[in-house]
């Protein structure tokens, strides 16, 4: 009899709780973006297909359906890290050698440029402007360095150039300043 | 209960939360008279000194420019224009160390004054019978920033169209040391007010309020009585403490009003102009005396003539500090602007510019270093002290865990970067510095967020339209489909036979082994480019003749035909011609070598000796250059194909990279030699990887030295062939041991 | 030559963590003169073994983890914690209490915290009631003012009991805490409830020799001293006012009401003010900067929440006096207190109006 009561009482307790878990879980839903919405948030939208696919968007689906995350050579360290904090999965290296964290924007020598058009067709980002044999020129403002136009250049006229720092960007790294001799 | 602006004109005063008192040290200099300096060597004129854009350059280098003339542009609202202090020459104009904490270099204009002193044409106006927008061109064209450290362009908070309640005149200056507002009021409190009324007169407010900080009491007397015609103006004589000088600081201290967050001070009706901006839209207008000097403040214990001077804008800050006895010290810091805000200097070329209010030296007794960093005792005087009620030591903590987020929480942002925590902290951590960090990050993030949303917006906009132009492809194919399918019906029975014809073509392109079809192609087209070649030897032959301008070289290039004429128009069309042979060649070289692999891949590697010969027309030389930039490329992907199989065991010639470019008075053609070196460095990286990778491949593959034997004259293009060379060298090796 | 480059601001007003940790020191000496006098020597001892064992032990503990030793040493807070627990510890207690308590208040809840300024609780509280809990025999064998006790101490006698745990004369401290009439005597606090615990009403065991006017007899002066020093604490803006008014106010307010509303069994504000370690703990302990709260609102509850653990625990709870646990559980609070209690930032509107 005692038995019986006490489980009775244990799993009238569990069937209360349970309906109001239940009814937690509905009422308090939290609202949040669907998985790959928040993955192609993190990613540098860069679009430069160095995962493999064809653009950040298609990355973050694939990051959604259990690829690697550590395909991102754009967005490094820091993507990753972010990235394993949403998937809830161990951070791992980059998977390649070279982690370049320097910002780079693409450079077209514009007295060499034969005016082919065919970075302007390997530019995800439409930044680069110009017409069949005219010269080309890169608008570096929306330019994210993704590196996909230096290949097609048929005469290598396209350099990656770091992003000068300027005083308005500049991150305060005093011990960056050279010691300057006077004298 | 009074009303707010009955409380202020009864002159009660208000408070703000924290605040310290550091020892003022401002009797060094507030009691001498302001010197002026003599015109300096050299004026470095950074062409933007203000927040905002800089204008554009109206004068160049060598030209003679006169005092007061305009050196750049007020071509748009955000850009302040920059004047000759001096009548001189331009000298240059060249990226120079800025007086900015950074010390990058800024486009700085330099000037070597003639010492005449030579005023450009003047033009006093009289503020009461011009107009508003005169007024305010004038104050733009003038050159006229925000003198009290920010720089912020002074025609636009005096174009407000908003209703102003009150405009505040500041002149507390409470950073220690510092009097160069003191002596200003000192010694020109009666144009100070005339540039007030010409202030008035735009913005129209209902009460002027003159803040002065207690410890300067000539000042203070002098500003009364200067004022005391105007019934509307008030001279508000705060307590000293700092950061009562700060925009929101004193806007609390005298109205009792807070700028709401993110806002200005014009969304509350009030406009602030520093005391010394005053000053300049009086000289500005009424004698047509553009921004050409201010007062700066020297001082230090390392001087022995610490006082106000009257400096040219550009002059160095070592004119400043010999000016008044300056003997340095081992570690000397040199810090422009007061000790609480101001920046260090790497070296003393930097130029006084509009904000320049101090440049201060002094000695390591007077100004310690900080000492080493501790840990956060969790004291709280920091918040204790700032002025922004803010919570440093959680900013420190989420600064260094670097948490934005968090940091927004807390509102970093209102951080006005006073230091008064920094000074207060007994653990000396430098917090303002974390902070400066912390907000630089945030922006640069902020920044990097955008710009990846742009890029996606671009990347979908791009692929919209890439889809749709296929999709209005599809459609118009679709189209002439049908069109040609009702032809076929309207013409009848026809369609039969043609359908039979159709079928017995397709078959035929079947049987048709697409490999001889491939094979004969490439044969035709590789006797083609002989003849081509062969062509353009003779005409080449010819031309040296003509030109004799260097020894000829015989060589044996079979892919380039250029046909090579003075007349630059056929030049082009050379270098069409050179493109497209080019790309039919690799594509020929490609589909060859992975078609046949037995076959030994025939003189891809012959065609390494590119010989430029000396010639006058640049164009060709360009010419040159570009094929033999595609030549290298088309080799390198033969050469990485035929490495791939193993089996095949061609015979790929080494390249001899001999890039002979003789004498030429041409600079370009230094270029072409350089592209040269490059395209054979490329080549032949390629093929030690090859080597590397697939030995059995390659086993007649013999590298050659890059012999770059650039037998150039004079030529200051010779260096840069070397660099190429080098870099070349440099880009094989990393590739071999990479591979 | 060169010049240096540093980071604005360059001035800074001298005033370092060393400097205000001797400062508070300092202020604690009019107390420690006041309990030499009053309750004989062994504070002094106490003192010394304490300063000895917070230095070695900090020494060691920053040997270990690699730091640099003696400008750490210099920032003068070992010798801080030190001297706080050594004044709140019985006088006469043997030697080994003030080395273990010392030790571990540096190197458990100071150094593996992760040294000044990571350490979440009050290192001298922490240890305080380590040993209150561990050893509460020695703990709480606090000896009679001097004026009361039936045998004359010298400072010797001081030296031998802790050492040998009897004085020079050979009585054991049981024997030196009776007085005259051969009766026990422990602190005021620990009379009172004994007394009342024995259904004595409050007025009856306030009669007994060891009370004094409204406190108890000796620890009236030792409160007023430490009063002193935190008012000149205070006057010096070494710490801030809001703490201490926070833990008198709430105290006295809690007291009040309750002895209105039970005059025989609860004793008054007055009495609880002046008794035991209330003004030690509410100038030098709960405003231990480490581990107090940050914000000005914040210290107020903070002051007030350890005022209401005084009160609880002394009145309905197991121990005599309080402070040590109140401060502790206070400092667990302070996170969250801190949470709650940030500043309206400038031209950002009240939180409460953000909602």
């Amino acid at each position: 009899m005692t038995l019986l009561t006490a489980l009775i009482a244990l799993g009238t307790l569990a069937l209360i709780f349970g309906a109001v878990l239940g009814y937690a879980a509905i009422r308090f839903k939290v609202e949040s973006d669907p998985l790959v919405e928040q993955i192609d948030d993190i990613l540098p939208q860069t679009q430069c297909g160095q995962c493999g696919y064809p653009g950040c968007r298609p990355y973050a689906q694939a990051i959604a359906n259990g690829d690697d995350i550590n395909k991102c050579p754009p967005g490094g360290e820091t993507t990753i890290r972010k990235l394993a904090d949403l998937m809830g999965v161990e951070a791992k290296p980059l998977n390649e050698a070279q982690t370049e964290s320097v910002k780079r924007v693409a450079y077209i020598r514009e007295d060499e440029c034969i005016g082919c058009t065919k970075c302007i067709q390997a530019c995800p980002v439409d930044a680069i402007v110009g017409a069949s044999k005219l010269m080309h020129t890169v608008l570096a403002d929306e330019c994210t360095g993704c590196d996909l136009c230096v290949e097609p250049c048929p005469v290598d006229c396209i350099d990656m150039i770091p992003v000068a720092t300027t005083p308005d960007r500049w991150k305060w790294d005093l011990a960056a300043i050279p010691v300057r001799m006077v004298e | 209960m009074p009303g707010l602006f009955q409380q202020i004109q009864a002159g009660k005063l208000w408070d703000f939360h924290g605040g310290i008192h550091p020892p003022g040290r401002k009797e060094q200099t507030n009691q001498k008279p302001i010197a002026v300096l003599p015109i300096p060597d050299r004026l470095y004129l950074p062409l933007r000194q203000h927040i905002g854009v800089a204008g554009q350059l109206l004068v160049k280098v060598g030209d003679r420019v006169l005092k007061g003339q305009q050196l750049t542009g007020a071509d748009n609202s955000m850009a302040v224009p920059v004047h000759a202090p001096t009548s001189g020459t331009v000298l240059s104009i060249t990226p120079h160390t800025s007086p900015h904490p950074s010390a990058l270099p800024e486009l700085t204009l330099v000037l070597e004054p003639d010492g005449l002193d030579e005023w450009r044409q003047r033009e006093p106006l009289n503020f009461l019978t011009c107009d508003n927008l005169t007024l305010l061109s004038r104050i733009q064209d003038s050159g006229i920033a925000g003198m009290g450290g920010a720089g912020f362009p002074t025609h636009i908070k005096a174009g407000l169209t908003q209703p102003v309640d009150y405009l505040i005149i500041n002149a507390v200056e409470c950073e220690p040391y510092i009097s160069a507002d003191d002596l200003l009021m000192q010694e020109a409190a009666t144009t100070i007010v005339k540039g007030i009324d010409i202030l008035c007169r735009l913005l129209n407010p209902k009460a002027v309020l003159i803040g002065i900080e207690d410890d300067k009491p000539i000042a203070a007397a002098a500003m009364m009585a200067a004022c005391s015609q105007r019934e509307h103006y008030y001279v508000r004589v705060v307590p000293t403490k700092y950061p009562s000088g700060g925009e929101k600081q004193l806007i609390q201290l005298l109205t009792n009003k807070e700028v709401p967050n993110g806002r200005r001070p014009a969304d509350i009706g009030i406009v602030m102009q520093n005391v010394g901006t005053a000053f300049a839209i009086a000289q500005a207008v009424l004698d047509d005396h553009p921004l050409l000097s201010r007062i700066v403040t020297v001082a230090g214990d390392t001087l022995n003539q610490p006082q106000n001077v009257l400096a040219l804008l550009g002059t160095p800050v070592s004119a400043l500090l010999d000016a008044c006895g300056f003997q340095s010290q081992p570690q000397q810091r040199v810090i422009m602007g007061g000790p609480m805000m101001g920046f260090t200097l790497p070296d003393l070329s930097v130029p006084v510019v509009k904000t320049t209010n101090c440049v201060l030296a002094p000695t390591a007794q007077e100004l310690p270093a900080a000492s080493t960093e501790m840990d956060c005792i969790r004291c709280s005087a920091c918040a204790d002290a700032c002025p922004a009620s803010l919570l440093p030591q959680q900013l420190l903590w989420y600064s260094k865990a670097k948490d934005s987020d968090k940091l927004n929480e807390y509102n970093l942002a209102d951080c006005i970067e006073c230091g008064a925590c920094a000074y207060v902290c007994p653990s000396e951590i430098p917090l303002v510095q974390y902070y400066r960090v912390a907000k630089a990050d945030i922006r640069e993030q902020q920044r990097e967020a955008l710009k990846a949303e742009q890029a996606k917006a671009r990347f979908e906009a791009r692929n919209a339209r890439l889809e749709q132009e296929k999709q209005e492809r599809q459609q118009r194919n679709q189209q002439l489909a049908a069109a040609r399918q009702q032809q076929q019906l309207a013409s009848g029975a026809n369609t039969a036979v043609a359908d039979a014809l159709a079928r017995i073509k397709a078959k035929q392109a079947q049987t048709a082994p697409a490999d001889e079809r491939n094979k004969e192609q490439i044969l035709a087209e590789r006797e083609l480019k002989k003849q081509q070649a062969r062509d353009y030897q003779q005409q080449k032959a010819q031309q040296q003749q003509a030109h004799q301008a260097t020894e000829p070289h015989s060589g044996q290039p079979e892919q380039t035909a250029a046909t090579v004429n003075t007349d630059s128009k056929a030049a082009a069309v050379a270098a069409a011609i050179a493109r497209a042979q080019a790309k039919k060649a690799a594509q020929a070289t490609e589909q060859h070598t992975t078609e046949q692999q037995v076959m030994p891949t025939p003189d891809t590697g012959k065609g390494n000796e590119a010989v430029v010969s000396a010639e006058a027309d640049p164009r060709k030389a360009a010419i040159a250059a570009a094929i033999a930039r595609a030549k290298a490329k088309q080799q390198t992907q033969t050469e990485n194909e035929t490495s791939a199989p193993p089996a095949a065991a061609g015979t790929v010639d080494k390249p001899t990279a001999e890039s002979n470019s003789a004498a030429p008075e041409d600079p370009r053609k230094a270029a072409v030699a350089a592209a040269l070196a490059r395209a054979k460095a490329k080549k032949q990286a390629s093929a030690e990887a090859t080597e590397q990778t697939a030995p059995l491949a390659t086993e007649a593959v013999i590298a050659d030295k890059v012999v770059a034997d650039a037998v150039v004259t004079e030529d200051p293009r010779k260096a840069a062939i070397a660099a190429a060379i080098a870099r070349a060298k440099a880009r094989k090796q990393a590739d071999s041991e990479n591979s | 030559m060169s010049f240096k480059i540093a980071s604005s601001p360059h001035q800074h007003n001298q005033r370092s963590t060393a400097h205000i940790m001797r400062l508070v020191a300092l202020a604690c000496l009019p107390g420690i003169a006041v309990q030499a006098v009053l309750f004989g020597y062994g504070v002094l001892i106490q003192l010394v073994l304490a300063i000895v064992t917070a230095w070695l032990s900090e020494a060691l503990i920053l040997k270990l983890r690699g730091k640099p030793v003696l400008s750490r040493l210099k920032d003068n807070s070992a010798l801080l914690t030190a001297v706080l627990l050594a004044i709140a510890i019985p006088p006469y207690a043997p030697w080994w209490i003030i080395v273990i308590g010392t030790a571990f208040a540096i190197i458990m809840v100071k150094q593996l915290y992760g040294g000044l300024g990571n350490n979440l609780f009050n290192p001298a509280m922490a240890a305080y009631v380590l040993l209150l809990v561990s050893f509460p025999l020695q703990m709480t064998q606090w000896l009679p003012p001097l004026s009361l006790q039936s045998v004359d101490l010298t400072p010797l006698d001081a030296v031998c009991s802790i050492f040998t745990h009897y004085s020079c004369s050979g009585f054991s401290l049981p024997q030196l805490q009776a007085n005259i009439d051969g009766i026990t005597m422990a602190t005021p606090l620990d009379t009172l409830r004994t007394d009342l615990s024995r259904g004595l009403t409050l007025d009856e065991s306030l009669s007994r020799p060891v009370f004094f006017a409204f406190a108890g007899t000796g620890w009236l002066w030792l409160n007023l001293a430490y009063l002193a020093g935190g008012l000149l604490l205070i006057q010096q803006k070494i710490i801030s006012w809001r703490i201490p008014l926070a833990v008198i106010a709430s105290l006295f307010v809690l007291s009040a009401i309750a002895t209105l509303a039970a005059p025989d069994t609860i004793a008054g504000p007055l009495f609880h003010l002046f008794s035991g370690g209330t003004m030690l703990a509410a100038f030098f302990i709960a405003t231990d900067p480490v581990s107090a709260s940050t914000t000005n609102k914040g210290r107020l509850v903070y002051g007030a929440l350890i005022g209401l653990l005084v009160f609880l625990i002394r009145n309905f709870g197991g121990y005599p006096d309080a402070y040590a646990f109140a401060v502790l559980l206070a400092n667990m609070a302070v996170p969250l207190i801190d949470y709650y209690t940030r500043p309206r930032t400038y031209g950002h509107r009240p939180r409460s109006e953000l909602k």
